[in-house]
């Protein structure tokens, strides 16, 4: 079985993976790291988005062993309960989600995107989260969320990176 | 998903090698064509090998053409500022494809790669030549509605899904493989193949041969092309028919012309009459509307893809209009 290292929200590990395991199952089932959602498995819906090397990805759409030697930050490196990121907090006050289930993957999307468009508007926001499929909300708000969190990220640069959990050279 | 073995090498000789020595083996690259469709078992490769590693993940320009690396990722590729100057057509398209996380797992040579989306192919109770030679096409009586107008068979008529492909058309792109009997450079429009009776066979490509690199010439005509794409919703969806268009005029008189169309054919289909027809004449919505008459001839629908015939017509005008102004 082949052996892979891996850095996940800034934690390394060492494990052997079968071949055909995606990148999601090693997240969920071997690390217990339960944010990332399973909504389709059919690379459509996005509730599987992490960061790959600081770029958005479907992890149900790739194997484990494809991630080998990466850093993967999932929605738990994002932010913590006691210590929301701006754009966890902005999903919450704006009424960013009603049942929750895409929104780990809605908030690594929207973090990716304001990676590369700190201001973006409201139609660059559209695309940036068109991989992103909501069955509840009718993303009104969730745009409304993103458009604030990227107000208070210009605001207060240091919270704007997850970048610290890269390893150097991981993020551009 | 069946099992597989995995191998990864960082040396283009050994990844072509190691998959020309074995009828089931695959090369990887982003995957996100081939895990959907092994989850599926429609692909069930004994060995893959992945060549992410192998160093062509670079877009470089050079005096003449820019290079585009077979690993370079569709979101790099449509961002790159030569690509969007010497082919906007190509940076149209891409950006026009998937998704953000898609385009950034996703490559240049896995993307022309990219296998058919035709619901049949994609569900294994159902009869598909392209899947299982021989079993019968349930979408010729089926439900048709993304299914080909043109380049059809009584085997197969699906849509080739790329809508890069289609760009790439418009600005005569060449193709270059390295394969088991060495390296060649293949010009885009002679890239794929028709399904005729033999739909399982998609491209020119040997088993084992792998691109290395896709080059568009640097020309006028080129910097001039678009992409226009019509589908169900505004985003993140297949084309239901799309151009790729390029135009150049010298003298009140189409000097060149490029007519790539997409959502209508097995594969991405070169308009040549209707390109042959446009040269020497002046740009005018009576030469543009001939041109797309011309480029729908032979053309025929199965039912609910009728629609398609009148949708690709009026695509062509507004396309050519655009880069004609
Ligand atoms: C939800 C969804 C929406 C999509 N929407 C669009 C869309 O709107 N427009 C569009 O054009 N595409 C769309 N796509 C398809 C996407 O563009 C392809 O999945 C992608 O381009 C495939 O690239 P890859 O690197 O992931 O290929 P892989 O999945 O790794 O490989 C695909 C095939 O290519 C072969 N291959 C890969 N690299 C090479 C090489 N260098 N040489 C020879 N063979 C090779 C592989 O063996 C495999 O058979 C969509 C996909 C999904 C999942
Ligand atoms: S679970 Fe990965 S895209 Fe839906
Ligand atoms: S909040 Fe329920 S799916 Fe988006």
């Amino acid at each position: 079985m082949p052996q892979i290292e891996i850095d996940v929200n800034g934690a390394h590990h060492s494990v052997p993976v079968e071949p055909r395991l995606l990148l999601v199952h090693l997240l969920r089932d071997k690390l217990e790291l339960t944010g990332t959602h399973v909504g389709c498995d059919t690379s459509s819906c996005g509730a599987c988005t992490v960061l790959l090397n600081g770029e958005s990805v479907k992890s149900c759409t790739m194997f484990a062993v494809q991630a080998d030697g990466s850093a993967v930050i999932t929605i738990e490196g994002i932010g913590a309960s006691d210590a929301l990121h701006p754009m966890q907090e902005a999903f919450w006050k704006m009424h960013g989600l009603q049942c929750g289930y895409c929104t780990p993957g809605m908030i690594v999307s929207a973090v990716d995107l304001l990676r590369r468009n700190p201001d973006p508007s409201d139609d660059e926001i559209r695309a940036g989260i068109e991989g992103n499929l909501c069955r509840c909300t009718g993303y009104e708000n969730i745009i409304r969320a993103v458009r604030s969190a990227a107000a208070a990220l210009r605001n207060d640069e240091s919270r704007h990176s997850v970048a610290e959990l890269l390893p150097v050279g991981g993020s551009n | 998903m069946r099992p597989f073995a995995y191998t990864r090498t960082a040396s283009s000789s050994a990844a072509v090698a190691t998959v020309t020595a074995d009828r089931d083996a695959k090369f990887l690259a982003g995957g996100t064509n081939l895990i959907d469709l092994m989850k599926d078992t429609v692909e069930a490769p004994a060995l893959l090998v992945d060549i992410n590693a192998l160093p062509f993940g670079d877009i470089v320009e050079h005096r003449t053409f820019v290079r585009i690396g077979a690993l370079a990722r569709m979101s790099d590729t449509a961002d790159h500022p030569a690509v969007v100057r010497i082919a906007p057509a190509v940076a149209e398209a891409l950006l026009a494809s998937a998704s953000p996380q898609l385009r950034n797992a996703a490559t240049i040579g896995g993307n022309l790669m990219q296998r058919t989306r035709c619901a049949y192919f994609r569900d294994v109770a159902t009869a598909c030549n392209k899947r299982e030679p021989g079993r019968g096409c349930a979408a010729i009586d089926g439900i048709n509605r993304q299914h080909a107008v043109l380049g059809g068979s009584r085997d197969c008529i699906c849509v080739h899904p790329s809508d890069m492909a289609v760009a790439l058309l418009a600005v005569d792109a060449i193709v270059r493989t390295r394969g088991p009997r060495g390296e060649r450079s293949i010009p885009i429009a002679a890239f794929h193949t028709l399904p005729g009776d033999t739909p399982q066979i998609e491209t020119v490509l040997e088993h084992g041969e792998l691109i290395v690199a896709v080059d568009i010439p640097i020309s006028r005509l080129a910097s001039t092309s678009t992409y226009v794409k019509v589908r169900d919703r505004a985003s993140y969806e297949f084309a239901l028919v799309s151009v790729g268009a390029a135009l150049s005029v010298r003298d009140g008189k189409i000097a060149d012309a490029r007519l790539g169309l997409g959502g209508i054919a097995p594969k991405p289909w070169r308009a040549l009459a209707s390109e042959r027809a446009l040269i020497g004449v002046a740009p005018s919505a009576a030469a543009f509307e001939r041109a797309a008459e011309i480029a729908v001839g032979g053309a025929r629908g199965y039912g609910h893809n009728d629609f398609k015939i009148p949708l690709v017509k009026r695509l062509i005008v507004k396309s050519l209009a655009s880069v004609a102004a």
